[in-house]
């Protein structure tokens, strides 16, 4: 691939590669309709608070403002101070997004760093590490990030990305590694470390870029996980609820009596948003499985032999891999997963 | 060792990591909870103060490690002391009166929602491409939904403007919680609505893990086999698919446990259903830590329990698991 593609000023004009139009074709609609709801509230969020002719905190004191449904002068209708609730919706929209992708970043990083290491370094750290791992996933996050908050005397956005991340990262750790497992075995990767790569360039050159569908996925999952959880979080009131997010809204509208008072255009924006971003995710995500699952879409098609190792558990292809070599310990280690179950007797993995 | 033994010794050790991170937290964080909960409820004893200096490790009574045993005695005892904004009552007491609620709603309306939502899986994964395919998307909108938010939607929808259901609350006021019929008859009707939140909210998940694992499992060989031998098809799809296919699902079952069972405790809030997240949400607000740090615990603890209960299922319904056991 050393052709030079041409680039020139106006890339509009530039034709398209036939991989990338073919990669946009070939996503299952399911995807498209996701990505392009996502990005209207990505373009919501980055031109929406520009866009808003009041403040979202000003207290308008006018008679009649209070509780407005919504007309032409408020679209969305005031709050019970009389809060422009369409400005907030548009500046939640943005920091509720702001922190959703922080906390995707920082936690898909920490989940391919652990998967990765897990996978790679094997043996004892392996089974230390997906030890770990297990018990973070089985320990309730939302309850444990409420005692995290609740003792932090400052609930800002930061303090909140810091903790959300250091609790989202499990799941995808548990695919990247069984990803990363089967990606070390394979030929390309032996052949780079007998030409005397340094690991560091095995992880970063070989193997994480053969991981992208799946980082990708599981990137979908944590920012989804953290929406709900911000929003849960803000709504029994931790959380900054001096600035407007989606769930500080929601906080506000239930401490304030709006469903009492009938005021739904108090509540319903911000809920409604939370489950249209939260509807986008979901569809982008089932998308990217179809994608790299030929059988969820077709079944026992001619392409579905390719597939044939995939355990039905495995939501993206996570390809067989041979199991590692255990040392005692780590063996010793391994007998205490649920997965252990489904070994066979003479050390062969998996469940076929 | 048997693989539950083996499970059951996982369990502890994460309930133990959970109980560590308990006690670590409030040591850790900047701040000092003791006198914010003093300038909070100027009426609690100088020992209750001390109690709470030693609970939440601030005055330093004695080394972390004799803190640290000492927390894990109260702990072992179901000892979480003295709960500082219904003071004196004690935390347990206060637990003992949410958890029954919470359990039993949740508990439930989750049993229902994996068994409705399985049972839609099985015939989306049959039936590829049929009706049901088509109301996934609309289910995964509802999945999306936080459950308060679908608590408060359906609050408005049938109860404060269809009167079909009651606004919130546990029972009707002034009857006397009890085993008889008028307050049975009661609980039972005010916990419908929250009931079909759950229910309503997890479906979709549910629902959609199974289409995908029938799916994969009908690409086996094995249920081509069975096709070509002339099985009948509820044969095929229940004996040689279905079957295979819930193994999988009851452990996805297991892992997405703990998101339920959060989602499910903030829904409690917006019907002031009387559980443990109402609890959990008047611990919140009036910085009454003790009582946050309990209501983790138990929450925690739970969601093992039911995990190990899942691994207890998991082993009865795999033959290979029972096969495993035996030569064990």
């Amino acid at each position: 691939m050393t052709v030079a593609l041409p680039v020139s000023a106006e890339p509009a004009t530039v034709p398209e590669t036939p991989q990338q139009l073919g990669l946009w074709r070939r996503l299952p609609t399911k995807a498209k309709v996701g990505a392009v709801m996502m990005g209207v509230f990505i373009l919501a969020a980055i031109i929406g608070p520009l866009l808003t002719t009041y403040d979202p905190s000003f207290q308008n004191p006018a008679p009649g403002l209070s509780l407005h449904p919504p007309d032409a002068a408020h679209l969305l209708g005031t709050t019970q101070s009389g809060q422009d609730v369409l400005s907030q919706l548009l500046v939640g929209i943005r920091l509720t997004l702001e922190l959703a992708l922080s906390v995707g970043v920082i936690a898909t990083v920490l989940s391919v760093v652990v998967g990765v290491a897990a996978a790679y370094l094997g043996g004892i750290w392996d089974e230390v590490l997906s030890l770990a791992t297990n018990v973070f996933l089985v320990i309730p996050a939302l309850p444990l990030l409420i005692i995290l908050l609740g003792y932090l005397p400052q609930k800002g956005q930061l303090a909140t990305i810091v903790v959300l991340s250091g609790l989202g990262w499990p799941w995808g750790a548990r695919l990247i590694r069984a990803q990363t497992l089967a990606i070390r075995g394979r030929d390309f990767v032996a052949a780079s470390r007998e030409t005397g790569e340094p690991t560091w360039r095995i992880l970063a050159v070989e193997i994480v870029p053969n991981e992208v569908s799946l980082i990708a996925a599981s990137f979908v999952n944590t920012v989804l996980y953290a929406i709900g959880a911000s929003v849960a979080l803000a709504f029994i009131g931790l959380a900054d609820l001096t600035s407007w997010s989606l769930g500080s809204m929601l906080y506000w509208a239930q401490s304030q009596q709006a469903l009492q008072l009938g005021a739904w255009w108090w509540f319903v924006p911000p809920g409604l948003a939370v489950a249209l971003i939260g509807t986008a995710l979901v569809l982008l995500n089932t998308g990217i499985d179809e994608l790299g699952n030929p059988r969820l879409r077709k079944a026992g098609g001619a392409g579905a032999g390719a597939w044939r190792g995939l355990r039905p558990t495995d939501p993206t292809p996570v390809l067989q891999a041979a199991p590692p070599r255990r040392g005692r310990l780590a063996s010793f280690l391994h007998s205490f997963s649920r997965s252990s179950l489904l070994d066979d007797h003479n050390g062969r993995g998996g469940t076929r | 060792m048997s693989f539950i033994v083996r499970r059951v010794i996982f369990y502890l050790v994460a309930a133990w990591v959970a109980l560590t991170i308990n006690f670590f937290i409030p040591r850790a964080m900047p701040g000092n909870a003791v006198q914010a909960i003093m300038a909070k409820f100027p009426n609690l004893t100088p020992s209750a103060y001390r109690a709470l200096e030693a609970m939440l490790g601030v005055g330093h009574p004695g080394s972390i490690w004799h803190q640290y045993w000492a927390y894990l005695v109260n702990v072992s005892h179901l000892n979480f002391g003295t709960d500082v904004s219904q003071y004196p009552a004690s935390v347990s007491s206060l637990l003992a009166q949410t958890i029954p609620w919470t359990i039993t709603l949740v508990g439930t309306a989750t049993v229902i929602a994996f068994a409705i939502g399985t049972a839609l899986g099985i015939m989306a994964g049959w039936r590829r491409g049929g009706w049901l395919d088509g109301v996934l998307p609309g289910l995964m909108f509802f999945q999306a939904m936080p459950y308060f938010f679908l608590a408060l939607i359906l609050l408005e929808l049938l109860a404060v403007r269809a009167h079909i259901f009651p606004i919130g609350q546990g029972y009707t006021g002034g009857l006397v919680p009890g085993w008889h019929w008028d307050f049975i008859n009661s609980a039972v009707y005010h916990s419908l609505l929250p009931a079909l939140t759950i229910v309503i909210a997890s479906i979709a998940g549910w629902m959609l893990q199974m289409r995908n694992v029938m799916l994969t499992t009908i690409g086996e060989d094995y249920v081509l086999a069975a096709q070509a031998k002339g099985l009948p098809d509820h044969r095929v799809v229940w004996t040689y698919a279905t079957r295979n296919a819930l193994l999988p699902q009851l452990q996805g079952f297991g892992l997405a446990l703990g998101f339920v069972v959060s989602g499910a405790i903030v829904m409690e809030i917006v019907f002031s259903y009387p559980g443990i997240g109402l609890l959990l949400l008047n611990a919140v607000t009036s910085n009454d830590y003790p009582l946050m740090q309990a209501i983790f615990l138990v929450i925690t603890f739970a969601v093992l329990l039911a995990n190990l209960i899942v691994d207890m299922i998991i082993v009865v319904a795999d033959p290979r698991a029972r096969a495993r056991e035996g030569a064990r």
